[in-house]
């Protein structure tokens, strides 16, 4: 018989959230009536949540105009159904007290920076006057505009009507940016998101930190639990013993920053004991030769010296690896800022992936190319006067960094930023250079629908309504079973706040700036694209998504493979890499170690929240209010640390947390390191429930290492201590 | 009439990831108040570093066969729905406890309206023509679901076959019925 917890586990946190929610209970934000009975629904509504980039359909379940539920979409394939905690809590969101409530601007008073309440009309023209001055001076050039999130796209299209050229986004260089160069380097496209990988029929999955289950990516978690129940062999390399890992056959606790030296140790032994697939490596790949010489020294034995994972597991693994062939996965992971090698990192699993033959194959790589086709009627001409496209000092960099940009604004090349939906302070790491950038700005606009920190630095601060309160564009993307599918107002926008949705926000400014046309009424807009598409707004407001299968998912016996990279080949040995200076094969190189007395600082994801954009959803904190700091139980007793005891941390750099994070004392995770979910600690007491409540780990991340391909930003070379 | 059903759960931990969608997804079906709720996740970590094991599993009422809260509640508030499932009477409850005290898996709470409440299995969801529960239909993992043992439909079985099955205190002698799949 098991050991059974009792309930008081999650009572605890229950009642500790009810210790302070006094003060919360004070707004009208609860949703519901005080009857207890199970509440049927008057109305439900198909949509698409926001919670997180998976974007899943949704049903609304609305009575009387309030949202009281929200369950996962029937039909819709990235959810069938299903929803996760995130979702599920959605109109936490919707009903969040704090939301910013009116335009503000800043104004001296009294020789003292506040906001005051502005009518929308007039913070539109303010806007609309100062980029019409930087235009006159021809300083378009030297605006950013930063997004995050599906709504960015009004934006986007009206700023390259108007000649803003510079887009960034943190999702590229501070998170999957690597993983993309590095597929497109090798198999000529990227992954892409939601990521082409047949996880579900996979019968071997070898996961690199990806800590699926705890990244809770809705459909990816299905499959992934799919393919556990049908008998999938998983390997977790991962210093922390992971959800995925007490679900794995093997868990490689490997010594962060070394799990280059094992990808490689791992082709080397493919390619030393023949386990590869030779067909398929002779037909369609290029510098096997090169690749072999390149990882010649990764032996077996020379990486257990580095990795601290034992010759006859990393043995074990590979020869495993070689016996499932085609239905073998290694992840190519999604967050994959780690220590600036990350480029190279990834590169090493295309490669593993290659080798293994497993591209569009059932439980391999995929090729997500079809669409729904939503043929788009309107043509949205670009600005005569587009400034110059930015250029990355990073030679492989398809996106603009937002780190470069931060550095370029330090520099005094850019001056304003437009900012969409993303907390550019809690995102980028390095916080003090962000900081400094948005001190040295001539103008800061920020659109957002919480006062979250980075709002607190713009001249103007534009409130945008809910996902649940907005049309957006269509949501057409590739994926397996390819589909479109609607976001539409689930309930009307709350009357109290003084909200537009983005398209709105984005046709009042056009309109300032004579782009009128640019933006036809939302709904208009949306029906003609559908009736381009055979169908309608009226039926996909009633179905919320229509779908396709793709037949060419998989490869058909004797199908010739192209593919898009210079040579037509899979490229093994990469010539571009090697042009530009860089290793043409993946080759190893030592992160820095723990200083005396520090551990390294991993952060990592939870069902429950979606990075800092939940941590003052009310509904979800619920499920977790705060984060804890993962310490390994032996470890911690020896420095006289107790469990759920309060520290503040200080990193390599002397940087103090603001706030303090409770102890979790577990045998889970190696002694060199300390693991927390990142998105807490929030420093704006605006936010009024997530405010300091728990540490942030990107307030201690004030080193980046930074990738010289891409220049991604290495999160994870940066080390903590305790303070009481 | 057609023939009496009897309710139960099964529970795959080798499914679960402990994501707690249940939790809220049950919470806002059924209007639990907050600060509490009718089931919750536990993690059980074993062992010791590097060798581990870790369980996730969604708890809720156990809709006992032999039900301690039943054979405790002075009023008849807590009672047998006849179709397996343990339910309560809002309006005879007084909110006295004795089933709290008597439950041995800590299922039940006091609603700030005065009564006891716990999970009913989605009664009124059943009631409806619905084959799930909000926690089995929301869970991404398929790792929760409703079955009627007195069915013929194979469903249990299917999802039984091979597989070790736990009960909770079964020294208790409530004949629950969550069944864990390990």
């Amino acid at each position: 018989m098991s050991q059974f917890f009792d309930r008081r586990e999650f009572i605890k946190i229950g009642s500790g959230f009810l210790a302070s929610s006094a003060l919360v209970s004070a707004f009208p934000y609860l949703p519901f009536s005080d009857e207890a009975q199970a509440m049927v629904a008057d109305k439900i509504v198909p949509s698409l949540c926001e919670l997180c980039f998976w974007r899943c359909g949704i049903d609304g379940h609305v009575k009387d105009g309030k949202l009281f539920k929200i369950s996962g979409h029937a039909d819709h394939p990235l959810s069938n159904g299903k929803l996760c905690p995130r979702g599920t809590g959605g109109h936490g969101l919707l009903y969040d007290p704090n939301r910013l409530r009116t335009p503000l601007i800043r104004e001296t008073h009294q020789g003292v920076q506040r906001f005051r309440e502005a009518s929308w009309d007039e913070a539109i023209t303010l806007i609309a006057k100062r980029f019409d001055q930087i235009r006159d001076n021809g300083d378009l050039d030297k605006v950013a505009y930063f997004s995050h999130g599906f709504g960015a796209s009004f934006f986007k299209r009206l700023f390259k009507a108007y000649g803003i050229n510079l887009a960034s986004a943190p999702s590229y260089a501070q998170c999957r940016g690597a993983r993309d160069e590095a597929f497109t380097l090798t198999f000529g496209h990227a992954v892409g998101s939601p990521e082409g990988l047949d996880i579900a029929n996979s019968k071997y999955l070898v996961l690199i930190g990806s800590h699926l289950g705890e990244n809770m990516h809705n459909t990816a978690v299905q499959d992934f639990s799919n393919a556990v129940s049908a008998g999938c062999k998983v390997i977790a390399v991962d210093p922390r013993f992971s959800v995925a890992a007490s679900k794995a056959e093997r868990w490689l606790p490997i010594k962060p920053g070394t799990d280059l030296a094992l990808l490689r140790s791992w082709i080397h032994v493919l390619l030393a004991e023949e386990l590869y697939n030779r067909k398929f490596v002779q037909e369609n790949c290029l510098g096997l030769e090169e690749l072999r010489a390149g990882v010649a020294d990764a032996t077996p034995e020379a990486t257990y010296a580095i990795t601290g994972i034992d010759p006859e597991t990393i043995l074990a693994v590979a020869r495993d690896m070689g016996r499932f062939g085609s239905s073998a996965l290694v992840h190519p992971g999604r967050h994959v800022a780690w220590y600036g090698d990350d480029t190279q990192r990834e590169r090493a699993i295309a490669i593993l992936n290659a080798l293994l033959g497993n591209y569009r194959q059932p439980g391999g790589l995929i090729n997500q190319t079809q669409m729904y086709g939503v043929p788009n009627p309107y043509h949205f001409a670009s600005s005569t006067r587009a400034s110059t496209p930015f250029q990355s000092r990073f030679p492989l960099a398809s996106e603009a960094p937002s780190n470069e940009v931060v550095d370029q604004t330090l520099a005094g090349n850019i001056k304003s930023w437009f900012i969409y939906g993303t907390n550019l302070v809690q995102t980028l790491g390095d916080q003090e250079s962000t900081k400094k950038a948005l001190g040295m700005l001539d103008f800061v606009v920020a659109i957002d629908v919480l006062p979250m920190e980075i709002t607190g630095y713009a001249d103007v601060v534009l409130p945008e309504v809910t996902y649940l309160e907005r049309y957006d564009d269509l949501d057409d993307r590739v994926y397996r079973r390819p589909y479109v599918a609607i976001r539409q107002p689930v309930v009307a926008p709350l009357s109290h706040l003084d909200a537009k949705p983005g398209h709105e926000i984005a046709a009042l400014l056009a309109e300032k700036w004579g782009l009128a046309g640019l933006f036809p009424p939302i709904e208009e807009y949306l029906d003609n694209r559908l009736r381009a598409a055979g169908t309608s707004l009226k039926v996909l407001k009633d179905k919320g998504v229509l779908v396709k299968e793709d037949p060419t998912l998989f490869r058909q016996p004797g199908e010739p493979l192209h593919f898009d990279t210079p040579s037509g080949k899979i490229e093994l040995s990469s010539a571009r890499l090697k042009s530009l200076g860089f290793d043409s094969t993946p080759q190893y190189q030592r992160q820095p170690e723990n200083p005396a007395g520090y551990f390294r600082l991993i952060y990592g994801r939870v069902p429950m929240h979606t990075f800092g954009r939940t941590s003052n959803n009310r509904f979800l904190g619920e499920l977790m209010p705060e984060n804890e700091l993962w310490i390994n139980r032996i470890t911690a007793l020896d420095l006289g640390l107790k469990d759920n005891e309060s520290v503040f941390l200080i990193n390599q750099e002397g940087k103090k947390s603001i706030s303090k994070i409770r102890l979790k004392l577990t045998e889970r995770i190696r002694p060199d390191v300390v693991y927390m979910a990142h998105g807490f600690g929030q420093n704006d007491p605006r936010l009024e429930f997530a405010y300091r409540r728990g540490a942030s780990a990107n307030e201690m991340i004030t080193h980046l290492s930074v990738d010289p391909i891409m220049g991604g930003t290495g999160f994870k070379n940066n080390f903590v201590t305790f303070s009481r | 009439m057609s023939r009496e059903r009897k309710y139960a759960m099964i529970i795959d931990t080798r499914r679960c990831v402990g994501c707690s969608a249940c939790v809220f997804a049950c919470k806002t079906e059924n209007q639990v108040p907050e600060g509490f709720c009718r089931d919750w996740v536990v993690s059980i970590t074993k062992g010791s570093f590097p060798n581990l094991s870790l369980v996730n599993r969604s708890e809720r009422c156990q809709h006992c066969e032999d039900a301690p809260c039943v054979s405790n509640c002075p009023t008849e508030a807590s009672h047998y729905q006849g179709d397996g499932t343990v339910q309560i009477d809002r309006d005879l409850c007084t909110g006295c406890k004795a089933c709290m005290a008597a439950c041995p898996y800590d299922a039940r709470y006091i609603h700030p309206d005065g009564f006891a409440d716990k999970c009913s299995f989605c009664s009124h969801r059943i009631k409806a023509g619905l084959a799930t529960t909000a926690c089995t239909q929301v869970c991404p993992t398929s790792a929760l679901k409703l079955v009627d043992l007195n069915s013929n439909d194979g469903q249990a079985e299917a999802l039984l076959r091979g597989r070790e099955v736990k009960i909770d205190k079964p020294h208790a002698g409530t004949k629950p019925k969550l069944l864990w799949l390990l």
